[in-house]
């Protein structure tokens, strides 16, 4: 059913990929550096550069309209800088000043451009026109595509972006330790010997090439959407800075085909007129970004949840065998389950004492419970850890006595491995002994 | 996705090809020039006090951006209202509905960058583009939806894009004046619980302020301003009025009080002067001029204000540099006349021999000799700069300031004496009477006449 028509999708697609890939290579730096919204900045700010590029030239070539932009670009980059340095005004504050400016600089323009009767759209620098890349004369065959002759065909725009991608590629695969260094400690960066300063404004070059290069084709939404969601999504799976490269570049170019099949050929399937390609990429890219974020392996709220879920009930099942083993030094060998419960929060309670009659470590007669003689070792060790915590917190950390109960009580959950060489702890009751 | 670009064609109704002339400009200055343009004016005024009033708030609380979010996110609720209006049968045109939809799917927005905030690791930055590209995108995918099927009301939702001014009605500016006096309001009242949470949020926790109460009002302000902004400049200048004027107030002053009408106040004369100017001038859209005049005073506020502004600073900069530099040629001076008890001459020769070593450029010359001549610390000789008695005494305090710092940190502070050079600062302001005394004494065992600070007219150091 769902088919891709080589001249109506191969150009969209092959933009979409080439765009989506290079502002999610970039976008990993913008997200270490916290300048995320560069992207958004720029993208809004190449408005005028455009209308000023089409009120001089008079035509819309892709190269005038590439270099308005770009000027746009460098000027919004620079500016942001200058405000934000000279006029001590805060990032957020210089960046909303500066693109909010140009936008309202171009809708104004682009009055007098249309006074001209020309048709220049802002609507196609917010949203993109992917569908409108449609390749006359393309090829019956998708065999035939590598042909030197029908490459040649392909737009302007399709060889900016591959020039930018590649240019981007490059300069992130030879100056990685760099931008990497840089990012983490420009102090640092400057102190080994190269300018993290320089490192920085040649990334916002690229980050405003990239831009520039991909709005006429897949619009500044997009572009906005790919500087931070791939990144941000590689960020949800992994710790490391390279693989979160690679990761964000895979995961563009996957927004980017689901998205443009979501768009077309789902629609198309089922009888109904596509829907704006650039917008469904960036959705879909926005909806990687949550299922990440949800079922991300270590970082992941599902997983955040069940980690915390599983604590809280080793604890509870923790406290309930302390419980029974200070019941037990107090003579009394079977509690009443009910006694036991009311230490326990109300909602682990019933699960706690399951837990711990499954491991073995109590016993369970009619409404009574007793500690077994696993139960008892494990019972004991968590005694002694919590009176060493108490022990510690008296002697090392100089509380008073009187007040160490409460903190040992949380603490007893975690590892204690000082050699105290007490044998009571500051109460005067028996330390047991380890195993 | 095309729409002619007329679309966003906002301008006020023509007055005509020409420059407008004096009278014209009076008249819709003065609100005089019919009803529709004065409706226009006057609420294009309110509603810039008031996103001057809560653009303050958002920018004191590091939340300016927030808004920009906020805007796109309003796209998706107007696009949804409009087809599910549409699809119920109803007119997806109501302005008040398109509008709730709007400020529900923004108060979404911002509860999604919350969450971001709160249950991943991602930063304010990311977190705000992430929502605001994504739920703009959602906008623009169901607006392509809306085009195919109801191309109509398309035209209707591009005006909360773009803002249509001209067609703001009697009603719209009232509620704009409603929404400026309660905001005004609100902030005049709770500026100090506001300013508390703003400058020291830990402290105002830990004396128990209710945080999230106040930025909840805070961006429910920004909500209301935002969405009613939607119809008058459309939903990416709206931004802009919430931030700019706010901007442009923070270089005047430091006093919050001050700095709450200052913002106000050029939130107002944004929008007047805006809609003044487009109403004047055909095919203007009004949004567009409006932050462009809202940018102007942000421009002058950069460039002129008496103590942050660029000029001002640059004046402090070029100032100090100057004194600096005249301060080096008095105590040149003082220490050669003290050498040889001639007249404290500063000839051609020894002058170029200073510039040369300091690296003074030719200007520099020329305004190191005018200002001590304005300064009162030299008069023109014939074959330089003559030193007043007023000018010896600098050179005195300014040589013995120099002697005294150098023992300083040679004998406190472990350099080596090759690395000392003089401070800037009177080493009275700084080290007690007990250190200087002590220091004097070093010197002199050192074999180094130090100048006495007081030193009398004429007299010899």
């Amino acid at each position: 059913m769902m088919r891709l028509e080589l001249a109506l999708d191969l150009f969209p697609l092959a933009a979409a990929t080439l765009a989506a890939a290079t502002c999610g290579l970039l976008g990993n730096f913008l997200l270490l550096r916290r300048m995320s919204l560069m992207g958004d900045a720029i993208s809004h700010s190449v408005l005028p550069g455009l209308v000023v590029a089409f009120l001089v030239t008079g035509t819309r070539s892709p190269l005038a309209m590439f270099a308005g932009a770009a000027i746009a670009g460098l000027a919004t980059v620079l500016l942001i800088e200058a405000i934000r340095r000279h006029g001590r005004v805060e990032p957020g504050a210089a960046m909303g000043v500066v693109f909010s400016l140009f936008f309202a600089l171009g809708v104004l323009l682009i009055e007098r451009a249309s006074a001209r009767q020309v048709d220049l759209d802002p609507d196609c620098v917010l949203h993109g026109q992917l569908e409108t890349l449609v390749w006359y004369g393309a090829p019956k065959e998708w065999s035939e595509i590598l042909a030197w002759d029908t490459l040649a065909a392909a737009p302007a725009t399709l060889w900016t972006l591959v020039g930018v991608g590649m240019a981007s590629a490059l300069f992130v695969a030879i100056l990685f330790k760099e931008l990497r260094l840089a990012a983490f400690d420009p102090a640092l960066a400057t102190a080994q010997g190269f300018s993290a300063g320089l490192l920085h404004a040649m990334l916002m070059g690229f980050v405003a090439a990239a831009t520039v290069a991909s709005f006429e084709a897949v619009g500044s939404i997009l572009v906005v959407a790919m500087l931070v969601c791939p990144a941000a999504t590689a960020r949800m799976l992994t710790d490391r800075l390279s693989s979160q490269v690679w990761m964000s570049v895979a995961i563009a170019i996957a927004s980017a085909w689901l998205g443009y099949l979501a768009a077309t050929a789902v629609p198309a399937a089922f009888g109904l007129d596509s829907v704006n390609a650039a917008g469904s990429i960036a959705v879909v890219s926005g909806l990687l970004l949550a299922v990440a974020a949800m079922a991300g392996p270590e970082h992941g709220v599902v997983v955040r949840v069940l980690r915390r879920r599983r604590f809280a009930r080793s604890i509870a099942c923790e406290d309930l065998l302390a419980a029974l083993y200070r019941a037990r030094e107090a003579g009394r060998d079977e509690v009443d389950l009910a006694a036991a419960s009311a230490l326990l929060a109300p909602a682990r309670a019933t699960d706690a004492i399951r837990r711990a009659e499954q491991r073995g470590w109590i016993a369970r007669r009619a409404d009574r419970l007793t500690l077994t003689d696993a139960g008892i070792v494990e019972s004991a060790s968590l005694v002694r850890r919590h009176r060493l915590w108490e022990t510690y917190l008296v002697e090392e950390a100089g509380l008073a006595p009187d007040h160490v109960h409460d903190t040992a009580e949380k603490l007893e959950h975690a590892p204690i491995d000082i050699d105290l060489d007490a044998a009571t702890d500051p109460q005067g009751k028996r330390i047991p002994r380890g195993e | 996705m095309r729409s002619p670009p007329t679309t966003i064609a906002a301008s006020l109704p023509e007055v005509g090809d020409a420059v407008p002339t004096w009278p014209a400009m009076l008249d819709t200055l003065l609100f005089r020039a019919g009803f529709n343009t004065s409706v226009v004016v006057a609420g294009t005024t309110l509603l810039g006090l008031a996103a001057g009033v809560v653009g303050l708030l958002a920018l004191l609380r590091k939340r300016s951006l927030m808004a920009d979010a906020l805007g796109h996110a309003t796209l998706p609720g107007i696009a949804i209202v409009f087809l599910a209006a549409s699809a119920l049968g109803a007119s997806g045109r109501s302005m008040p509905l398109l509008l709730a939809g709007a400020a529900a799917s923004g108060i979404a927005g911002m509860l999604a960058v919350q969450a971001i905030l709160r249950f991943t690791r991602l930063r304010e930055d990311a977190a705000i583009a992430i929502v605001l590209s994504v739920s703009f995108a959602i906008g623009v995918v169901l607006l392509s939806i809306v085009q195919a099927t109801a191309p109509a009301g398309a035209a209707g939702i591009h005006h909360l894009i773009y803002g249509q001014t001209a067609a703001m009605r009697a009603a719209d500016a009232i509620a704009m004046g409603a929404i400026a006096a309660l905001s005004l309001l609100a902030a005049r009242l709770f500026l100090k619980e506001f300013a508390l949470v703003a400058f020291d949020e830990p402290f105002a926790r830990s004396e128990g302020w209710p945080i999230g109460v106040v930025d909840l009002a805070m961006m429910s302000l920004v909500v209301v301003v935002t969405v009613v902004g939607l119809q008058a400049v459309g939903l990416i200048l709206v931004v802009a009025m919430l931030i700019i004027p706010a901007a442009a107030a923070r270089f005047w002053t430091e006093r919050l009080s001050t700095l709450l009408w200052l913002s106000a106040g050029f939130g107002a004369a944004g929008g007047y002067l805006g809609a003044v100017v487009s109403a004047l001038l055909p095919r203007k859209p009004a949004g567009a001029v409006i932050v462009l005049v809202a940018g102007s005073i942000f421009a002058a506020s950069m460039l002129l204000a008496p103590s942050r502004g660029l000029l001002a600073a640059a004046a402090r900069r070029g100032r100090l540099r100057l004194r600096i530099a005249a301060e080096h040629v008095l105590e040149s001076a003082f220490e050669a006349w003290r050498r040889d008890r001639r007249s404290p001459i500063v000839d051609a020769a020894a002058l170029a021999e200073i510039a040369r070593e300091r690296g003074w450029t030719a200007w520099m010359r020329i305004a190191v000799r005018a200002w001590l001549r304005a300064a009162g610390f030299a008069t023109r000789d014939a074959a330089g700069i003559k030193l007043t008695a007023k000018g010896l005494v600098r050179g005195a305090a300014v040589s013995r300031n120099h002697r005294l710092w150098e023992q300083y940190l040679v004998s406190h502070a472990d350099l080596a004496p090759s690395h000392v050079d003089w401070s800037v600062d009177q080493v009275e302001h700084v080290l007690s009477p007990e250190l200087v005394a002590s220091l004097e004494g070093q010197l002199r065992e050192r074999g180094i006449e130090v100048p006495r600070l007081q030193l009398r007219p004429g007299e010899p150091a």
